[in-house]
């Protein structure tokens, strides 16, 4: 052992939550929905498979009000995962690292994924789907 | 002054172990996953309704069930990376570490295998036409 204490990085608690922290906890956090609503589609696809049946009583579950719930949730999900993941695809080929570029990259995924979510529900309800 | 090659540096740091490998891998299935992810529920989303006979004629189309596939294929190895990832990252001990990467391991194997096998069943089924 050291005889003093071996100095140490600042804890995260330490930093001034900001946009960047955010959008990538956000990016985990929807990647672990998403990963349940893999199972999900696991589920369905099973269902398929097991006859009409199997896929009526399934069917029944997405519709109930939990079921849609979970699928609007997984539908923002999806679609700011991809949008981020979009926004880092760009970041590892080394394009976008500008603060301007990665605050205006991080509003469009946000944004673009609510107002795309918000845009195929509403059409499902206009169109009389659910 | 470090006594370390430049080798032994790279190898075995991070919380994994390792992990170029895991970390190309996860891009690659990123970049596969935005056409076939958008198609797949683009298609769905278009389909007259998603009763039984329309979404199983559908999945039956040779294209549709093997696109299918491919999603399925690559949705599972993304989604495995991405949780083991956090799993390495916040679970420190070893034995938890361990025992929750097998548990993982095991359970996207039976959700993607399950898949694929469901998919190759609506595909190869005998309908009374």
């Amino acid at each position: 052992m050291p005889a003093r204490p071996r100095p140490l990085s600042p804890h995260l608690q330490i930093y001034r939550w900001q946009m960047g922290n955010s959008l990538s906890i956000l990016h985990r956090l929807t990647g672990i929905a998403l990963a349940l609503g893999l199972a999900a589609l696991s589920f369905w696809l099973v269902s398929l498979a097991g006859g009409a049946a199997s896929y009526r009583a399934a069917a029944q579950l997405f519709a109930s009000r939990i079921g849609l719930l979970l699928l609007v949730g997984w539908t923002f999900a999806f679609l700011y995962h991809l949008l981020n993941g979009v926004r880092h695809l760009f970041w590892d080929v080394g394009v976008g690292y500008e603060r301007g570029q990665r605050h205006a990259s991080g509003w469009f995924a946000v944004l673009g994924a609510i107002g795309s979510t918000l845009s195929v529900w509403l059409a499902l309800w206009h169109f009389g789907r659910i | 002054m470090s006594l370390r090659s430049p080798l032994g540096k790279v190898l075995g740091t991070g919380s994994a172990g390792h992990g170029t490998g895991q970390w190309w891998a996860q891009r690659v299935s990123a970049v596969a996953l935005i056409p076939l992810a958008l198609w797949f529920f683009y298609s769905l989303l278009v389909l007259p309704s998603l009763d039984f006979v329309v979404v199983q004629t559908w999945l039956a189309v040779p294209r549709n069930g093997f696109l299918a596939a491919l999603l399925v294929a690559a949705l599972t190895q993304h989604s495995y990376l991405g949780t083991i990832e956090v799993v390495e990252d916040y679970v420190h001990r070893n034995a938890m570490k361990l025992s929750i990467l097998l548990l993982l391991r095991f359970a996207y194997v039976l959700s993607g295998g399950a898949s694929l096998y469901a998919i190759l069943r609506v595909a190869f089924a005998i309908r009374a036409s």
